[in-house]
């Protein structure tokens, strides 16, 4: 823990970030959280006071999908700097050390840092077999998951497998996967990063205002920061001026797709999906889904593998979307609705699903929370 | 005799656990497990065909796009869509990215550090580094200044006492063996590489939206509009960026990563005497060069057995079957048989030890994976598998690398079954690969200028216009080996789904015949100097790229398996 005041600085000093561009990272920071300007100061005063942050990166039932997420932040560079400079004491994928050289490194941190650490959890966490459908050096994830985020500052449940059980959840959950709030209830400041996976940049600010501020940013009611997940992906949509005024992609490849017409027939599931896609896009804001003619398949929702498919049927027809709708009556229209429409692909249990899981991931339930 | 755990196998996709018998310092027999299952076969049950590439593709966030290409190849065969050529470009363009991609971030990120010594590099001097990159390439970063702040950079990181992802690993073990010098451009070339990714997988976003897991796949053609005409489709625009990204890729390729393969395995080639294998080969074939029914491929598929480099054997999808004998998995038919996917069926029946565990009971059931065989023997596959199949086909370009590589490094053919070989065959074939994405481009741009924007084939789109029972198979070479989806359809639903994937083929459990997969083969005989830190394992196990998600575990971290130790 030597040397450790003004990491920040130092090293953007080293990396040739001039003070300017620094500056303009903080802003755009600030921006992303939707925060006033004048909090670009006070982030760029706490972040680099800021001790450099401990993190551990659990995978359990995973794809891997946001580590590789979080390999390719590009932008601005400064992002790169904190992300790099991060003390990542444990991550399966990248760490040097394995066996039970990798283990140590975990117990060391726990061990050492209760209360110290920032825990990041990918994947999902099985129930089922007695923990046998996940177990990392004979440990089942659950088990890993209870000591690790146990003794965390506070854990980001990264993705929507970690977040709110994934596609190992989606029927008929062959293993018994669960969310992180669902499978270790009462984990502190838990944060719900869903979406398959979580982008980046919303990794980015979180970190930025967890440094800032000593506190997460402002939850939606699944325990996701409101500055990312506040607002549809319709609303922000390049094409909405398309479905406002009724000029829909009929065919794959026809004019009206070409032509950049909204994709709402096509099955786009923007309408019920919230995240900043639209605003951030991915891969240092190289394109989104929709600006590759592709449907919203509205991956950052709950169990939106069961409740957003077929992914290619539309939306029932539901009048009054739009920017000042909100989730919960949003969410429950969707729900219902594709769910009515989906009557011969086992609405009952898919409904049932759904009811069942809504409960474990509200806040009420949990302590902690915002500090 | 010594049990060796290793769990987690770090720096790898997903969970993987070897356990190996070491004695007199030389492993005996070994074991590969993989301790995760979700059931994605499962879960597509009952639903639309259409939607299976995008849970498929959540099998992997790595190779993010392979799931995805292998579902909607299976799906076509089994309607009968076929989708018109610019589809074929976008996804040559698409897998041909993911392979370089992800073979420049094994090499660097997942495997260099078992041959790279970052201390080492702490003591190296900038001058002497930089006339050793000179002297291999002409890349510009190669100036003494350059590598001293590199060198700095990483010295400071080492003295703010937090090593972070790099703590704890095998540092000062005897079987580095690269000087100062080489161990700080490896290191130079890993922080590169990191950038380099980011930028190239761009081209991901360009024509997939997005990277991880790419949203611009539809059965029967891609969701990507072409249009000269459009700010929302393909455009001229599009593909100058996509000729910079290929352009920019390539170079990095040559003049960096074919140098410093080159470089490492010069001080390495012992490692072409171990991790031998299982011998047979099987690779499927790419990057379909025409629009027919059965096209010809870029890089040829084909069958090898024994070693035997004279002669290829012709793939025949009716000989792949797998057997669940050693794998937590039920048959109705018992556990003695092997099914074709067609037939596959996917129980999960867990009859381990109850975690927390100490040790697996090899003897029984010990993996989450099946053990897939070829004609009843099983198959090594990957890149290794690719450039031996191509290059005793006489595929002109593969020979010529192939020979060139082992002209540099001064050894035989039967060099290449081996560790290093499969070191080498992945670095070969990223060349091959980065410098014919840019033939792709330009057929792109081609059809574009003669006015084709077509990019479906929607006369298959409807259910209705299917067959009311339908089978269908899609192959594919995803970066880690031949891959398939099988798919069954009936009444517009999914009715059963099967995935034999690489790893499955290549780490697989023994069979019903006491058979050991390549993994396990190819760890026989592997020397281990050092019990406690076995490093040797790692090397010849990450040879292969594992994909499992995370997990080779030697050694559990509480109550230590291993007594008397015999270090040779
Ligand atoms: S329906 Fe989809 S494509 Fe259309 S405007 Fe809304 S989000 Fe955009």
């Amino acid at each position: 823990m030597r040397n450790q005041r003004d990491w920040l600085a130092a090293e953007l000093e080293r990396r040739g970030v001039t003070r300017r561009e620094f500056m303009g990272f903080c802003a755009a920071m600030a921006s992303a959280l939707a925060l006033p300007d004048a909090a670009a100061a006070q982030i760029a005063r706490a972040i680099q006071k800021t001790e450099k942050p401990v993190l551990v990166w659990l995978e359990f039932q995973d794809c891997a999908g946001n580590t590789e997420s979080f390999l390719r932040a590009s932008r601005p560079t400064a992002a790169e700097v904190i992300l790099d400079t991060l003390s990542i004491d444990y991550h399966e994928t990248i760490m040097a050390a394995a066996g039970h050289q990798a283990e140590a490194n975990l117990a060391r941190t726990v061990k050492e840092r209760p209360g110290g650490y920032i825990a990041v959890v990918e994947g999902s966490i099985p129930t089922g077999a007695n923990g046998a459908y996940c177990t990392i050096g004979g440990r089942s994830a659950l088990d890993i998951a209870r000591e690790v985020c146990g003794q965390a500052m506070a854990t980001i449940a990264i993705g929507t497998c970690a977040s709110f059980g994934g596609i190992p959840a989606a029927g008929p959950n062959p293993t018994g996967a669960l969310g992180v709030s669902a499978a270790v209830p009462g984990v502190k400041n838990l944060i719900n990063l869903s979406a398959c996976p979580a982008n980046v940049e919303n990794l980015t600010a979180l970190l930025v205002h967890f440094l800032t501020f000593k506190r997460w940013p402002d939850l939606d009611h699944y325990r996701r920061p409101l500055f990312a997940y506040g607002k549809s992906i319709h609303d922000g949509c390049e094409r909405r001026a398309h479905y406002d005024a009724g000029q829909y992609v009929e065919e794959w490849g026809d004019a009206g797709h070409r032509a950049g017409y909204c994709l709402y027939k096509m099955g786009c599931k923007g309408p019920v999906a919230f995240q900043n896609c639209p605003h951030i896009k991915w891969n240092g804001g190289t394109n989104w889904p929709i600006g590759c003619g592709h449907p919203c398949i509205g991956c950052s929702e709950p169990n939106f593998w069961d409740t957003m498919t077929p992914f290619y049927q539309h939306l029932p027809g539901v009048p009054g979307f739009g920017a000042a709708s909100n989730i919960d009556t949003i969410g429950l229209i969707a729900v219902t609705g594709v769910g009515a429409a989906f009557a011969g692909h086992g609405l009952i249990q898919i409904m049932k699903r759904v009811g069942e899981d809504a409960e474990p991931v509200t806040p009420k339930t949990e302590e902690g929370g915002q500090q | 005799m010594s049990r060796v755990i290793v769990d987690p196998v770090t720096r790898i996709e997903g969970h993987l656990r070897i356990e190996a018998e070491v004695d007199g310092g030389v492993v005996k027999d070994a074991w590969s497990s993989s301790t995760m299952f979700r059931g994605i076969e499962l879960i597509l049950k009952g639903r639309d065909p259409r939607d299976a590439w995008a849970f498929a593709q959540r099998i992997c966030g790595v190779c993010t796009t392979v799931h995805a290409i292998a579902s909607i190849r299976a799906v076509e065969n089994a309607i009968g869509s076929a989708p018109p050529p610019n589809v074929r470009l976008l996804r040559n363009l698409i897998i041909g990215a993911q392979c370089v991609q992800d073979h420049v971030v094994h090499f660097y990120h997942l495997h260099a550090l078992d041959w790279v010594d970052i201390v080492s590099a702490l003591s190296a001097d900038p001058a002497k580094t930089s006339s050793l990159a000179q002297s291999i390439s002409d890349w510009p970063l190669s100036s003494p200044t350059y590598f001293a702040g590199v060198r700095d950079r990483v010295k400071a990181f080492v003295e703010r006492g937090q090593l972070g992802p790099f703590a704890n690993a095998y540092w000062g073990h005897p079987a580095y063996r690269l000087p100062p010098e080489a161990n700080l451009m490896a290191v130079a070339h890993y922080l590169e590489a990191l950038d380099w990714q980011r930028e190239f997988i761009k081209l991901h976003a360009v024509l997939g939206g997005k990277n991880p897991h790419l949203q611009s796949f539809l059965v029967g053609g891609m969701s990507t509009p072409i249009d000269p005409n459009s700010q929302s489709a393909l455009n001229a625009g599009t593909i100058a960026e996509l000729k910079q990204l290929v352009a920019r890729a390539r170079d990095f390729v040559v003049r960096v990563y074919i140098p410093d393969l080159l470089a490492i395995a010069g001080f390495y080639k012992d490692w072409a005497g171990h991790g031998k294998g299982v011998g047979n080969y099987l690779a499927y074939g790419e990057y379909p060069d025409d629009d027919t029914a059965s096209p010809a491929l870029f890089i040829p598929g084909g069958i090898i057995r024994g070693r035997d480099i004279s002669k290829t054997e012709t793939f025949d999808a009716a000989k792949v079957t797998e057997y669940i004998s050693h794998s937590w998995y039920d048959y109705q038919q018992g556990d003695a048989v092997s099914l074709h996917p067609f037939k596959g069926e996917t129980s999960p029946n867990y009859t381990g030890p109850t975690p927390p565990y100490e040790r697996l009971d090899t003897d029984k059931k010990y993996s989450w994976l099946k053990s897939p065989r070829y004609a009843d023997e099983p198959m090594e596959v990957g890149p290794l598998a690719r450039m031996l199949v191509a290059y005793v086909s006489g595929q002109p370009r593969v020979k010529e690398l192939v020979d060139g590589v082992l002209k540099a490094l001064n050894v035989g053919p039967e060099a290449l079954f081996s560790t290093l070989g499969r070191v080498a065959a992945r670095g070969i074939e990223t060349q091959l690969l980065a410098e014919k994405m840019d033939a792709w481009v330009d057929g792109l741009a081609a059809n574009m200028e003669a006015g084709d924007f077509r990019i479906h084939d929607t006369s298959k789109w409807d259910p209705s216009s299917w067959p009311a029972e339908a089978m269908g198979a899609g192959f594919h070479e995803a970066p880690r080996g031949a891959l398939a989806h099988w798919v069954n359809i009936g009444n517009g639903l999914i009715q059963n789904y099967q995935c034999v994937v690489p790893s499955t083929w290549n780490a697989g459990p023994r069979d019903a015949k006491g058979r050991r997969g390549p993994y396990e083969e190819a760890l026989i005989g592997t020397p281990v100097a050092d019990a406690e830190r076995p490093i040797e394992i790692l090397r010849t196990v990450h040879s292969f790229d594992p994909c499992m998600a995370c997990g080779v575990h030697v050694v559990d971290a509480r109550g230590r398996q291993i007594t008397d130790v015999r270090v040779s």
